[in-house]
């Protein structure tokens, strides 16, 4: 692999569903160990986008690329262990309800690697741990524990299989700010921990701010002028914050009153 | 003909033609997605302790249901047909009636009915919730296929057990019609047994428990394909259930009348009268 090649990559890639089209000729590159922090309006295919880099949806135009290879092209068996090489913190952490903690933690050890049942339940405990969470979660239930509770677990379970590449959709989303911080250190925690590449999908600048190296900007489709780049805006948090692009400006700063005149209009 | 009319022609066929191809559209997804689960079934069987777990919840926890049931309708059978019976002065056979129509016809879509109701939108609830609550995406994720994971033992469930619930529901409701038929309506004990035995062999037994695989079988596919395709929210949800018991139901009773004929044909080809 030459070493100016983007580790993952999103090349022309557009997607629709129906009649609604949700991205238009996206690029966008992103490096190893890099944290990106994709943002924008709600609907504007930032969870998309997410579920398109790990290959849970086929891009209608353009392709994915994971170190120079199109995912699209994997065969399902090379798709499954590419896989293997994401975590994934889904936004309401989609915990498996008639699953206890522990077997949470441990479903992707199990169904991956075969190993004895005692070293995947050290494991277990070793990522509950790393996630401030104490052994004796580990019989409860998914619907037995608080909203950051089960971002935890989901946390700890993406973590057990040490993924190279970790995704987060909306990590802090409908937590308390205590909570939020609490998920935010846990994201710096596990990058200072091993080498991950992460891109985050939030709309909390605060998190943005706090824990990515580089934020992109998506703009919905229907508010782009015709030719415009989906992608408003690219570069630091700090850079973001003084953007002369108003969109940005009010985004970052959570200025609606523009937005609701061009809405009313 | 006015325009008005010709736009109202329009209109219908407009609609029809809609209606067909979304009729078509789902057949052909349903179809598509049983082939999947068939597929999944012959190349890997699923873990130990998942099937298990999928076995108890659709086989013992529907016994009490289905012993009800089946008993209840071996009771009822045994009072609707007694009068008929007594007016030709063969009420001493009503054990032949009871015991034929439970193992032939009714032992068997009943025990599916029930395992529809219980189990069937049980199951398009589940899975529909779990397709809405990303739970899908993080089994692909994390390395599981969710036909092969959450299909695949569900179907097995309902295949494997579903003959046993129906040989529950028969016996229970011979013994149902047999202790309406001995204690209410006076009919000699050896009597009930005796027609009852004459007038079953090893075949209607056969017939019906085959019959019932089929039946465990459209009951396992079309719920999770509800569950497979559950639009968004609650009311998603809910839809899904209700659509799982009702097209659930309604394979049933169709492959009920299929079987039934091709079942009749074997048989008379293999003992000519």
């Amino acid at each position: 692999m030459a070493d100016d090649q983007p580790f993952l990559e999103l090349h022309h890639v557009s997607q629709w569903f129906g009649p609604q089209e949700v991205l238009r000729d996206v690029n966008l590159q992103i490096g190893r160990g890099e944290t990106l922090a994709i943002v924008g309006e709600s609907g504007c295919g930032k969870s998309v986008t997410l579920k398109l880099l790990i290959g849970l949806l086929t891009p209608a135009d353009g392709e994915v690329r994971l170190q120079g290879r199109a995912l699209e092209k994997l065969s399902p068996r090379e798709m499954a262990r590419a896989r293997l090489r994401f975590g994934f913190l889904f936004q309401g952490a989609a915990l498996f309800d008639s699953l206890t903690v522990a077997d949470n933690v441990a479903f992707g050890l199990r169904q991956n690697m075969r190993m004895p049942e005692s070293e995947i339940l050290e494991i277990v405990r070793d990522r509950l741990h790393e996630v401030g969470l104490p052994p004796s979660i580990c019989r409860k239930k998914p619907a037995e524990l608080s909203g950051g509770q089960r971002k935890r677990v989901g946390l700890a379970r993406a973590l057990a299989l040490t993924p190279e590449i970790m995704l987060y959709d909306e990590p802090t989303t409908g937590l308390d700010p205590i909570m939020t911080d609490v998920i935010n250190e846990l994201i710096l925690q596990t990058r200072a921990q091993r080498p991950v590449t992460s891109i985050m999908v939030t709309h909390e600048m605060t998190t943005v701010r706090k824990v990515a190296d580089r934020v992109v900007m998506l703009c919905p489709v229907a508010r782009l002028d015709p030719g415009e780049p989906q992608i408003v805006f690219d570069g630091t948090p700090e850079a973001a914050f003084s953007s002369a692009d108003q969109r940005v400006y009010q985004f970052v700063h959570g200025q609606a009153r523009e937005r609701l005149r061009e809405m009313a209009g | 003909m006015s325009t008005a009319s010709v736009t109202t022609q329009g209109n219908v066929i407009h609609a029809v033609g809609r209606s067909a191809v979304r009729c078509t559209q789902a057949v052909g997804d349903l179809t598509l997605f049983a082939g999947q689960v068939l597929t999944a079934v012959s190349t890997r069987l699923p873990r130990r302790s998942v099937l298990v777990m999928n076995l108890y919840q659709v086989g013992v926890e529907s016994v009490p249901v289905v012993m009800i049931t089946g008993m209840f309708i071996g009771m009822v059978l045994a009072v609707q047909s007694y009068n008929q019976f007594h007016i030709l002065h063969v009420e001493s056979r009503l054990g032949s009636l009871i015991a034929s129509t439970l193992l032939n016809e009714l032992g068997p879509v009943l025990a599916a009915a029930m395992l529809a109701g219980r189990v069937g939108s049980a199951m398009a609830a589940e899975l529909g919730t779990m397709r809405i609550t990303e739970q899908f995406d993080a089994l692909e994720v994390l390395g599981a296929q969710p036909v092969r994971y959450l299909v695949v033992p569900r179907f097995l469930a309902c295949c494997l057990l579903i003959p046993l619930l129906t040989i529950v529901a028969d016996a229970m409701g011979v013994l149902g019609g047999w202790m309406i038929s001995t204690k209410m309506l006076d009919v000699q004990s050896h009597a009930f047994w005796y027609h009852a035995e004459r007038s079953v062999g090893y075949w209607d037994l056969f017939a019906g428990v085959l019959k019932s695989v089929f039946f465990g079988a459209a009951i396992a596919i079309v719920a999770c394909h509800r569950g497979f395709r559950c639009a968004a929210g609650a009311e998603g949800v809910g839809q899904a259930a209700t659509q799982a018991f009702v097209i659930g139901f309604a394979s049933i009773l169709a492959l009920d009348f299929c079987l039934g004929t091709i079942l009749n044909f074997i048989y008379f080809y293999l003992w000519p009268v």
